[in-house]
């Protein structure tokens, strides 16, 4: 049985490089177009590489593959500038230095307009305020790169087809058996689709999906330039994106390439691509439609008047070029949650191919990346997420976000309201302001309660970023429910059964705690991927001997979902609870109070101890935990009934003056106040157990995934430590990711190399202090700052390890 | 009565061959500088049911000023007719189109070397008189040196596989050494490596050589269109897809950057 | 048009145009050029589709000052394509010179411009590689394979030229931006009875042919050397 890549982009030839490298044998790569350009985004990209971006993993991803460019001798270093024209932009590069420090990219540095004009004598630097320069910037060669991937794999036995169209997948008994291709079958037990802009439609063949749309990005290639006429080398001039105009500008030999993100978003269908045949260059090089370009020129004319407004220079190439776009702008990589078998690593763009190669190489080998990809696991969009009016919407309006300024809280504005809890009427009424998880309508905060901040005298934020996306409400309501009790929708969590004779084996398996308790018991777990660091963390109520119930966060329960499943022996299932079940959580002190006027079940704390569950005398499942730290219960009830038991605690909470609160206090200030951890903040694959502070007694007898490492990493001194940190004056709030350093600026590296960073922030109404989170090295306590927007502020170690700032003893939640 | 002009060159003898087909023909030409309105008025008096010529530069010339001469339609390219239905070239010849011809007398070219050449027969030469519309002043010969590539009985052309201006020295040695025309791809000209005079194509030179040998050229229609009138085609290409070996008798699948100074090596060695 | 493998739309009555970008054709292309370089006024008109907008404001990229716009729902044969010209150029005042492609890339039927000239009663000259106005008269010449002949015309006076003529210019992004206010006038011309008729577009069977594919250069010499050649 072959392992077939089908795909012969640079995403498709470094992955079958590194599948050969890792040992894989039996190989096969497919393309239906020539080598060494196939027809797909990659023959047309434009092939430049700006390190620096918010996301860790994009970043990563990144770094990963100039490193395998400069070391193939594909990589041409010439320096970058983003350039801005507003005083917004040059808020949004201060941040941007932020983000090189926290992910590690040396010696960026924000320049003056006259200092741009030296390293590009070409613009007319009058139009700008600044630029934010990285001398690491480059430009590859991703024909070649994968020219030379693709032969070491022939080298090492691979087989690789030109010319081979793939006509069919055959899937049996869920898992993938063979390709058909114009060339013949080829019996294949894992199948990867690395087909870019394609990639839908082969996954189509095999009853999977890929959600990705085709779009537009518009280019000209203008010249000859009479500066570039002596230039030594194809980019002498570093690359300038002109990020308020959404466009670039570079050199290429003795042209200049003018490229944008600006135009209306032009989406395509994977099925209405044309052929080869039909194709008058590539088939993803599509007639250019210069009307949608027309305000660009005259953008860029402003910023390279020297060049554009030089009557001898021609526009002498310019397409519609293809490339993939994604819903939430992120690639999609690993095993495709529908067929076993068939991987995904698609809507990679150039600057991130060889790393994703690498990556999903070593994932489909060893089982885990080295670079964490939770963010691109193509398991984690829920149906109504591969929907085509959630893919066009939601690309749409993120292409024009490709150089945007966008907020860490930013909401889309697409396909709203796909999912709604049955309170969704009545969180209306009381002036919920929506955000979106997982496709579900959240309140975040209630305008209701507007008249709370006044009575706790709650101070609003003075910048208007700061302020973006928030709401003095949030603190209020976290300070009503520390006084009272406050009702939170919790309807978003995805929550499925393990159901089965062996499903203790599986949650075993899966679960680093202890899962053979008594039926009664919650348990709050880590899930730890192979080398021990977190591939999740959940919680997991032991329902019956052969039924477990996980409850875990909207955005990530996808991919959780398929882990179980992975991990089910035959006769084991899964069962999806997460549409048939809504949740309302309640807590604080009143809590009990509230739940005992609706149920004659006895809520004690003596016949209802906390991590423990039961079934209410209403049918309601009420769980005694919490993520806020105070008391309380999750309830549980079907969605119908939903409606029913919002109104019975309602109307049983007015007396005790119970608040409706949002999402921000739950998962933000409630949380951070009591050092409860986040996943994909301070959670992930990174950082183990032990540096998060949550190793717990002692190491269960039975195996589970990442036993090995986590038992390792408990006999080593951790090279850092999660931190609750405090932000000494409140002139500015860092919303996250930020560097934590030194008083000279100089990053905190552990000893594996890691810096620290932000990994939340947000209030601590009841402290009343402002909380960072951050994995610090052991010998970093004193005189540390945080870096934000350039200015250093210095913050204090509060806590080291996981000991709340708030009820450190946990008398409220155990009361 | 089917009158057609001929020319002294294989295409007449073509279009003499397709109108045999259609009825009695009379061949006819002119004799005197070439003065394409002047003849066409003698040719348009002509009694004739249909005028056919060569769908030449000439053929396709002569016949449009008949057609406007006589205000009737022309239908250029034909490579049939059959009652009131021409059947025509379009495209360079990647389509056909089928269109009724109405009026009379029919008049149409043949598409060239889509038809079995004819014996021409006797000509007639047709009087013209000088109506002061532009002729032929003078002939000036071009001094090249080289083989004419419309003439030239071995074409070695390049494409874009070539790569620059520089990669063609392996080509005009093989063409130097084959007594060949050196010829190219409209990518080349476009891209400035060889003047527009060297192009093979639709819109450059369409050749009539023995032997084609196609360097590095995909294939495009509007390539073959100026390629087809070889009688033999070679190409050389590294990819086994290129559309050019549809149109070729011989192929290598190969770098050019190789083939060519191997095929000239050998070539060499045979000679001793 | 610009396009790989020839599609026709499903009433056979042109291509499927879904994927194709359009451009001027190769001779005409050159036409223009020629006629930005000669100077003076440039008014360059076609017969087409609403969407010839674009090639019209091409041109005017490249210097043309002005564009007229015979705007057609389908295809017209040549005689009509020639009428509606004429019309359009009799509306105009007095010119110099009128320049046409010696022939279209798509329907090829080498007229349009000889009938032109006809109907106006103005001398022409087609196929032209050379060009060279010379006071009220211009010189102009024609390759005719290894020679070139020479003629001369009185303006004002049509000539059609071909690709080769000259190379033209790709347009400036200062051009780009001139050409989007350039005045463009648009008429609607009546279609007359079509006197060649197209029926339907057929796309021909390809020939076949298969190669025969030849190992190492000792083969290659053989094969010319059965040809003759070598």
């Amino acid at each position: 049985m072959s392992t077939v890549v089908i795909g012969g982009g640079i995403v498709g030839n470094s992955l079958t490089g590194w599948l050969a490298e890792l040992g894989v044998t039996d190989l096969v790569q497919l393309d239906k177009g020539p080598f060494p350009n196939p027809g797909g985004s990659t023959g047309h990209a434009s092939n430049f590489i700006f390190p620096v971006d918010h996301s860790k993993e994009m970043t990563q991803l990144t770094l990963e593959s100039m490193r395998q460019y400069r070391e193939a001798g594909t990589l041409h270093e010439c320096g970058g500038i983003e350039v801005a024209r507003t005083e917004e932009r040059m808020e949004e590069l201060r941040r941007r230095m932020a983000s090189a420090k926290s992910w590690g990219i040396e010696d960026c540095r924000l320049v003056t307009p006259a200092e741009i004009k030296e390293l590009v004598p070409f613009v007319d630097e009058s139009i700008l305020l600044g630029g934010f320069y990285t001398p690491s910037v480059a430009v590859v060669d991703s024909l070649r790169f994968g020219t030379v991937m693709r032969e070491q794999a022939q080298a090492k036995g691979a087989q690789v087809f030109a010319n081979t169209e793939v006509t069919g997948i055959d899937v049996e008994n869920g898992a993938v058996r063979r390709v058909r291709t114009t060339r013949g079958d080829f019996d294949a037990a894992t199948v990867v689709i690395a087909c870019g802009v394609w990639s839908p439609r082969i996954a189509r063949m095999a009853g999977a999906s890929i959600p990705l749309t085709p779009a537009v990005h518009q280019m000209i290639d203008v010249g000859p330039v009479p500066r570039f006429l002596t230039s030594k080398t194809a980019v002498d001039f570093p690359i300038v994106r002109d990020m308020d105009t959404n466009m670039y500008e570079r050199q290429d030999g003795q042209g200049l390439e003018v490229g944008s993100y600006a135009h209306r978003p032009i989406l395509h269908e994977p099925d209405d691509i044309p052929s080869i045949e039909e194709s008058a260059t590539t088939p993803t090089e599509l007639p250019f439609t210069q009307e949608d370009f027309e305000l660009q020129l005259e953008h860029a004319l402003q910023l390279v008047p020297e060049v554009l407004g030089d009557e001898s220079v021609g526009i002498k190439y310019a397409i519609n070029g293809l490339l993939s776009l994604t819903p939430d702008g992120l690639p999609l990589l690993g095993e495709t949650p529908e067929v076993k078998g068939l991987w995904a690593a698609s809507a990679v763009w150039v600057k991130e191919g060889p790393g994703v190669g690498k990556s999903v190489a070593e994932w489909m080998v060893h089982g885990e990346p080295e670079i964490d990809l939770q963010s691109s696991d193509v398991a984690r969009f829920y149906p109504e997420q591969r929907t085509p009016e959630h893919i066009k919407g939601r690309t749409s309006e993120g292409f024009n976000k490709t150089y945007g300024i966008v907020h860490p809280a930013e909401q889309w504005e697409s396909n709203r309201g796909v999912r709604v809890s049955p309170f969704y009427e009545r969180e209306r009424d009381l002036g919920a302001v929506f955000y979106e998880a997982a496709a579900w309508e959240r309140p975040h905060w209630y305008e209701s309660n507007a008249q709370l901040v006044e009575e706790y005298g709650v101070q609003g934020r003075e910048h208007e970023w700061d302020a973006r996306w928030w709401s003095p409400i949030i603190n209020a309501e976290h300070l009503a429910m520390r006084q009272r009790a406050a009702m939170f929708d919790l309807t978003a969590f995805c929550v499925f059964d393990v159901v089965g004779p062996n499903a203790l084996d599986a949650v075993q398996m899966v679960a680093a705690r202890q899962m053979n308790v008594p039926n009664g018991r919650v348990v709050y777990t880590p899930v730890l991927a192979p080398r021990g660091g977190f591939k999740s963390d959940l919680t997991i109520m032991k329902m019956e001997d052969d039924r477990f119930r996980v409850v875990t966060g909207g955005a990530h329960g996808m991919a959780d979902m398929k882990w179980f499943r992975d991990h089910c022996p035959d006769g084991t299932r899964i069962e999806d609870h997460t549409s048939s079940v809504c949740t309302v959580g309640i807590w604080g002190p009143r809590a009990r109070d509230v739940l005992a006027a609706i149920t004659a079940t006895d809520v004690s704390n003596e016949a209802f101890p906390f991590s423990t569950w039961q079934e209410l005398d209403n049918g309601v499942i009420a769980s005694r935990i919490s993520y806020v730290g105070d008391l309380g219960w999750e309830l549980y009830t079907p969605m119908e009934r939903g409606l029913e038991l919002w109104d019975a605690l309602w109307e049983a909470g007015r007396p005790h003056g119970v608040v409706p609160a949002g999402i921000g206090v739950y998962g933000t200030t409630g949380r951070l106040e009591k050092a409860y951890r986040a996943f994909g903040a301070e959670l992930d694959q990174d950082y183990d157990v032990v540096e998060a502070d949550m190793a717990w007694w002692k190491v269960k007898e039975e195996d589970f995934v990442g036993k090995a490492a986590h038992v390792a990493a408990r006999d080593r001194e951790p090279a850092a430590t999660l931190c609750t940190l405090t932000i000494d004056e409140l002139s500015r709030t860092p919303l996250g990711r930020e560097p934590i350093v030194r008083e000279d600026g100089s990053p905190l590296v552990d000893a594996k190399g890691r810096r620290s960073y932000v990994t939340s922030a947000g209030m601590g109404p009841s402290i009343g202090k402002y909380i960072l989170m951050s994995y610090l090295p052991p010998d970093a306590r004193d005189d540390l700052y945080v870096q934000y927007m350039e200015q250093l502020y210095p913050v204090t170690v509060d806590v080291v390890g996981s000991r709340p700032p708030f009820d450190p003893d946990n008398e409220r939640i155990r009361s | 009565m089917i009158v057609c002009f001929v020319d002294d060159d294989e295409l007449s003898a073509q279009a003499v061959g397709f109108a045999r087909r259609l009825g009695d023909v009379r061949a006819v030409t002119f004799a005197g500088a070439y003065q394409p309105a002047a003849w066409a008025k003698a040719l348009a008096a002509q009694d004739a049911d249909a005028i056919v010529a060569a769908g030449s530069d000439r053929g396709n010339e002569l016949l449009a000023h008949v057609g406007a001469v006589l205000d009737q339609p022309f239908a250029a390219n034909a490579i049939a007719l059959d009652g009131d239905t021409v059947t025509r070239v379009r495209w360079g010849g990647s389509l056909l189109e089928e269109a009724w011809l109405h009026g009379a007398p029919k008049l149409l070219t043949v598409a060239p070397h889509t038809q079995p050449a004819a014996e021409i027969g006797d000509v007639e030469t047709l009087d013209a008189p000088d109506d002061g519309s532009p002729k032929v002043l003078e002939r000036v010969e071009e001094s090249s040196g080289g083989v004419s590539l419309r003439d030239a009985k071995v074409v070695v052309s390049g494409g874009r596989g070539v790569g620059s201006a520089e990669g063609f020295e392996i080509i005009e040695e093989l063409a130097g050494l084959l007594g060949a025309a050196v010829g190219c791809s409209r990518v080349v000209t476009s891209a400035g490596w060889r003047p527009h005079a060297d192009q093979v194509g639709q819109t450059g030179t369409k050749i009539s050589a023995d032997l084609y040998v196609a360097c590095g050229i995909s294939g495009a229609t509007q390539h073959i269109a100026g390629a087809k009138g070889a009688k033999k085609i070679l190409a050389i290409n590294t990819d086994p897809e290129a559309p050019i070996f549809a149109s070729a008798d011989y192929a290598v699948i190969g770098d050019l950057h190789e083939v060519v100074p191997a095929i000239s090596a050998e070539l060499r060695k045979v000679r001793g | 048009m610009t396009g790989g493998k020839m599609v026709l739309a499903a009433d056979a009555q042109a291509l499927e145009t879904k994927h194709l970008g359009f451009t001027i054709s190769p001779h005409e292309e050159c036409a223009v050029e020629e006629a930005v370089r000669i100077g003076g006024e440039v008014v360059v008109l076609t017969l087409g589709p609403a969407e010839a907008e674009e090639q019209l404001r091409d041109c005017m990229a490249i210097g043309a000052d002005r564009g007229i716009l015979l705007k057609t729902s389908e295809e017209w044969d040549a005689q009509s394509t020639a009428a509606a010209i004429v019309d359009a150029i009799r509306a105009e005042g007095p010119f110099d010179l009128i320049l046409f492609g010696n022939e279209s890339a798509d329907a090829a039927g080498f007229q349009v411009g000889i009938r032109v000239a006809h109907a106006l009663g103005l001398p022409v000259v087609t196929g032209l590689k050379k060009i060279e106005v010379q006071g009220a008269r211009v010189r102009c010449e024609r390759d005719v394979g290894g020679a070139r002949d020479v003629y001369e015309a009185p303006l004002p006076t049509v000539l059609t030229v071909l690709e080769g003529l000259n190379l033209p210019r790709y347009p400036s992004v200062p051009g780009r931006l001139r050409a989007r206010s350039k005045p463009l006038t648009v008429v609607e011309p009546g279609r007359p009875e079509q006197k060649l008729e197209k029926l339907r577009l057929v796309v021909p069977e390809g020939q076949g042919k298969q190669a025969e594919i030849l190992e190492g250069a000792a083969q290659v010499v053989a094969v010319m050397q059965s040809l003759g050649v070598a």
